[in-house]
C-alpha cells in the first residue's frame, strides 16, 4: 500500500508572479492614471495593464514524499525553494497544479516569527508557539523543556529586546524545535546562531527526523543536508532537475555549482587557443567547497593546460574577481603590488589564498582573467558560483545583522 | 489523519473551520496588543484617559459654552462624554483594523493562518480603551446624579454595532492598503471629518432640519443609541438613525468580508 505512505504529493505545481514594469502598482494614483476600466481590472485581479511580465518561480513540479522521509531541497538562490515552501505552508497559493497533504503540517520559514521585542521571554514563548500552531496547553506542557533548551532561564522575565542576538535565536529555535507536527518544513534556520548552537539544532533536527516525522529541509549548508536527509530534491530555475537519494542529488548540485567541468558549459567572454582552463575551484581550509564562512582560509584555484608553453615565455598574470550583491567586491590580481607572473608549463595550477575570508553571507560569483603581458587571453565571467556565509568570527556568540555591513574584519580597540 | 488539498482558489473550503481552529491565536494576538500597549508606559492606563478627557473638555467648552448648544437637561459634559465613548470605540477599532495587515506583514509572509484573525484581534485593544473611559463615565455619571436605568442593559448591543461597523469598514480598508498604500490616508481623513459629522459634541434632536441628513452617517445611530442607553433624561429613541446604522453595518460588513476574502490569498505576494 505505497499510496498510503505518501504524505505529500505535488502534481504539476506552478507559481507565477507578475512583475509590473511600467508602474509600481503600489499607489492608486498611478492606477487612476490609466483609465477606469484598467482600475477596475486592477481591483479585480492582479495586473491587467499591458506592461506586466510573468515570472514563473516554479514550473510543473511533481514529487512525492513518503512518511518519515527527511528530504533536503537544494538549489541556488532564486531556484524556487522558498516559493515551494511558501506554497506548502499555505502562505501563498499555487497558480496551477495541486498538492495533497496528509497530516498536520508546521512550517518554520524563519525563527522567531512574531516575536515581540517589548514582551518577555516567557510571553514570547506563548505567543510564538501559538503563531506556529501550538495550543496553549501544549506550550504549557513543554514550557520547561523549551526554556532548558534555549538556556535562557535567568532572563525569562526580561523583554527580548534586551536579549543578545544569540539568546534571541536560541529561544526562537527552542520554541520551534518543540513543535510536534507530522510534517515539518524548515527553511535555512540553521544558518543562525553560533557554531555550538548550530550543532545543537542539528542534533534536534536529527531527533525529530528519528521519530518518524516527515521533514522538508531547505538549506545552503550542504553538509547539514548530507547529514540529515535521506532524499534530495534539486531545483534549478523553478524546475526539478534531480531528485532521489540525497548523496546523488548533492553530487549533481556540487558538480553544477562548484566546478562546471564540462567545458561546453563555460561561457567565455574571451578565450584563446594558447591556454585552456580545465577547472576553477574554491577550497576552504584546504577542502573543496561551494560555501566559504567568514574568517576561513579561502583558496581560488585554476587548473590550466597549455599546448605550447614556449609561446608564453614571460608567464601569465592571473586575476580572480569576486562579485556579490551586484557589484565588484574585490579583484585579486597577481600583478598588483609586488607583481607576479607565473611561469607556464604544459599544465599547471595557479592559486590565490585569502587567509581570512572577510565577507558575510551572500551569493557570489568569481570571474577569472588570465593575461599575457598586455593581452587578455581568457575572460571567464562565471568561472565559479559560490556562497559566502556568516559565522561567529569573534567568538562572541552573536553575529551582527547583515544590514550592519557586509564584512567581518579582525580589528582591535585601544584607548589612551 | 487530516488530508488537505492545496490548489489555486481552494482555500474557501477550510476557511471557517480554520478560523475556529486558530481561535487561540486570535486570543494571543489580542493579548499581545493589549500588553504591549500598556507595558513600558509610566502612566499605563492613564494614557487611555488623557486623550478622550482632553477631547471631552474641549468639546464641552466649544459646543456647550461657546456655541451654547442645548443639552436637553443633561449635564453637557455627560452628553459629550457618551458621544466620545461611542466615537472613540469606533475610531480605535476602525483605525486598528485598517492598519492591522500592513502592521503584520512579517507574519503574513511567513506563516499561514486565516488572515481575518489579524483585524479581529485589534478590536480587543479598542474594547479595553473603551472600558477605561466607561469606568470614568460611571464615576462622573454618579457624581451628576445620572443613575443607570434598565436601558443600560442594551448597551452591549450598541457596542457590538459600533465594532461591526468599524470592522466592516476596516476590512476593506485593510485589504486595500495591502495593495495600495495610499489608502492609509483615508483613515485620518475619515476620523477627522467624522468626529464632527457625528453628533459627538452636540445632539441632533434640536436640529430638526439636519437630523435626517445626519442620520445618513452610520455613527449617528450608534451615538444616539449610546445616549439612549446611558443618559436617564434621553427617553425617546430615534429609529431612522438606528436603521441607517444597521443598514450601513450590514452593507459594510458584507462588502468588507467579500473583498477581504477575495484578496486575502494574494496578501503574501503583494504585501
Amino acid at each position: 500500500m505505497s499510496d498510503t505512505d505518501v504524505v505529500i504529493r505535488a502534481e504539476g505545481l506552478s507559481k507565477c508572479y507578475t512583475i509590473n514594469h511600467a508602474a509600481k502598482p503600489g499607489t492608486i494614483r498611478e492606477a487612476v492614471g490609466h483609465n477606469a476600466r484598467s482600475l477596475w481590472s486592477r481591483f479585480r485581479r492582479r495586473g491587467g495593464a499591458a506592461s506586466n511580465e510573468e515570472f514563473w518561480a516554479l514550473r510543473e513540479i511533481d514529487f512525492e514524499i513518503k512518511q518519515g522521509e527527511v528530504v533536503g531541497i537544494i538549489g541556488r538562490n532564486g531556484a524556487g525553494k522558498s516559493t515551494l515552501l511558501k506554497i506548502l505552508s499555505r502562505i501563498t497559493e499555487p497558480t496551477k497544479g495541486r498538492i495533497r497533504l496528509r497530516g498536520r503540517l508546521a512550517s518554520l520559514l524563519e525563527v522567531g516569527t512574531g516575536f515581540h521585542p517589548e514582551l518577555t521571554g516567557r510571553d514570547n514563548i506563548y505567543l510564538n508557539g501559538a503563531i506556529l500552531g501550538m495550543t496553549r496547553v501544549e506550550i504549557a506542557r513543554k514550557f520547561d523543556e523549551i526554556v532548558a533548551f534555549a538556556e535562557v532561564d535567568r532572563f525569562l522575565d526580561t523583554p527580548v529586546k534586551r536579549y543578545s542576538s544569540g539568546m534571541y535565536v536560541r529561544l526562537a529555535f527552542a520554541v520551534a524545535a518543540h513543535l510536534e507536527p507530522e510534517i515539518l518544513i524548515v527553511d535555512e534556520v540553521l544558518a543562525v546562531g553560533d557554531a555550538e548552537f548550530q550543532r545543537k539544532c542539528l542534533g534536534k533536527m536529527e531527533q525529530v527526523a528519528g521519530h518518524g516525522r516527515t521533514v522538508l529541509f531547505v538549506s545552503h549548508n550542504i553538509a547539514a543536508v548530507q547529514r540529515l536527509c535521506s532524499r534530495g530534491i534539486y531545483l534549478q530555475q523553478g524546475r526539478i532537475v534531480a531528485q532521489g537519494a540525497s548523496h546523488e542529488v548533492i553530487d549533481r548540485y556540487l558538480r553544477d555549482t562548484s566546478s562546471p567541468s564540462g567545458k561546453s558549459r563555460w561561457n567565455y567572454a574571451r578565450r584563446s587557443p594558447l591556454i585552456e582552463v580545465e577547472n576553477v575551484e574554491l577550497l576552504v581550509n584546504g577542502g573543496r567547497q561551494n560555501s566559504v564562512p567568514a574568517g576561513a582560509t579561502a583558496t581560488f584555484r585554476v587548473r590550466y593546460r597549455c599546448p605550447a608553453p614556449e609561446k608564453l615565455p614571460e608567464g601569465l598574470e592571473c586575476s580572480f574577481i569576486v562579485y556579490g550583491q551586484g557589484q565588484k567586491l574585490v579583484n585579486f590580481w597577481s600583478n598588483a603590488g609586488r607583481g607576479r607572473s607565473f611561469p607556464i608549463a604544459s599544465s599547471g595550477v595557479i592559486s590565490c589564498t585569502v587567509p581570512e575570508w572577510p565577507f558575510r553571507t551572500m551569493p557570489m560569483t568569481l570571474q577569472l582573467h588570465l593575461n599575457y603581458r598586455f593581452d587578455n587571453l581568457v575572460d571567464l565571467p562565471d568561472a565559479l558560483a559560490f556562497d559566502s556565509a556568516d559565522c561567529d568570527r569573534f567568538g562572541t556568540g552573536t553575529v551582527p545583522h547583515i544590514t550592519e555591513g557586509i564584512l567581518l574584519l579582525p580589528h582591535q580597540w585601544g584607548e589612551s | 489523519m487530516p488530508e488537505l488539498i492545496i490548489e489555486a482558489s481552494r482555500t474557501e473550503a477550510h476557511y471557517w473551520r480554520d478560523l475556529w481552529r486558530y481561535r487561540e491565536l486570535l486570543g494571543f494576538l489580542a493579548w499581545r496588543d493589549i500588553k504591549v500597549r500598556y507595558q513600558q508606559t509610566v502612566l499605563g492606563a492613564a494614557w487611555a484617559l488623557i486623550q478622550p478627557v482632553a477631547t471631552i473638555a474641549i468639546f464641552t467648552f466649544v459646543f456647550g459654552r461657546l456655541a451654547k448648544m442645548p443639552s436637553g437637561g443633561v449635564p453637557y459634559v455627560l452628553l459629550v462624554m457618551v458621544g466620545q465613548l461611542a466615537w472613540q470605540l469606533f475610531a480605535n477599532a476602525f483605525g486598528g483594523a485598517s492598519g492591522s495587515l500592513v502592521g503584520s506583514a512579517h507574519l503574513i509572509s511567513k506563516i499561514y493562518f486565516p488572515r481575518l484573525i489579524i483585524p479581529l484581534s485589534t478590536l480587543a485593544v479598542a474594547l479595553v480603551d473603551f472600558c477605561i473611559v466607561l469606568a470614568l463615565f460611571a464615576g462622573m455619571s454618579a457624581w451628576f446624579g445620572n443613575l443607570p436605568t434598565w436601558r443600560a442593559l442594551l448597551l452591549p448591543a450598541f457596542i457590538l454595532l459600533a465594532l461591526l461597523l468599524a470592522l466592516g469598514a476596516g476590512l476593506s480598508l485593510a485589504a486595500l492598503t495591502v495593495k495600495f498604500r495610499d489608502f492609509r490616508i483615508v483613515l485620518p481623513f475619515v476620523l477627522q471629518v467624522g468626529v464632527f459629522l457625528t453628533p459627538v459634541g452636540y445632539r441632533t434632536d434640536f436640529l430638526p432640519n439636519w437630523r435626517d441628513l445626519l442620520a445618513l452617517n452610520p455613527m449617528t445611530g450608534v451615538v444616539e443609541g449610546f445616549r439612549w442607553c446611558l443618559l436617564a433624561a434621553d427617553q425617546d429613541f430615534y429609529w431612522p438613525s438606528f436603521f441607517s446604522s444597521i443598514v450601513w453595518t450590514v452593507i459594510l460588513v458584507v462588502t468588507g468580508l467579500w473583498y477581504f476574502r477575495r484578496t486575502e490569498r494574494l496578501f503574501a505576494d503583494v504585501i
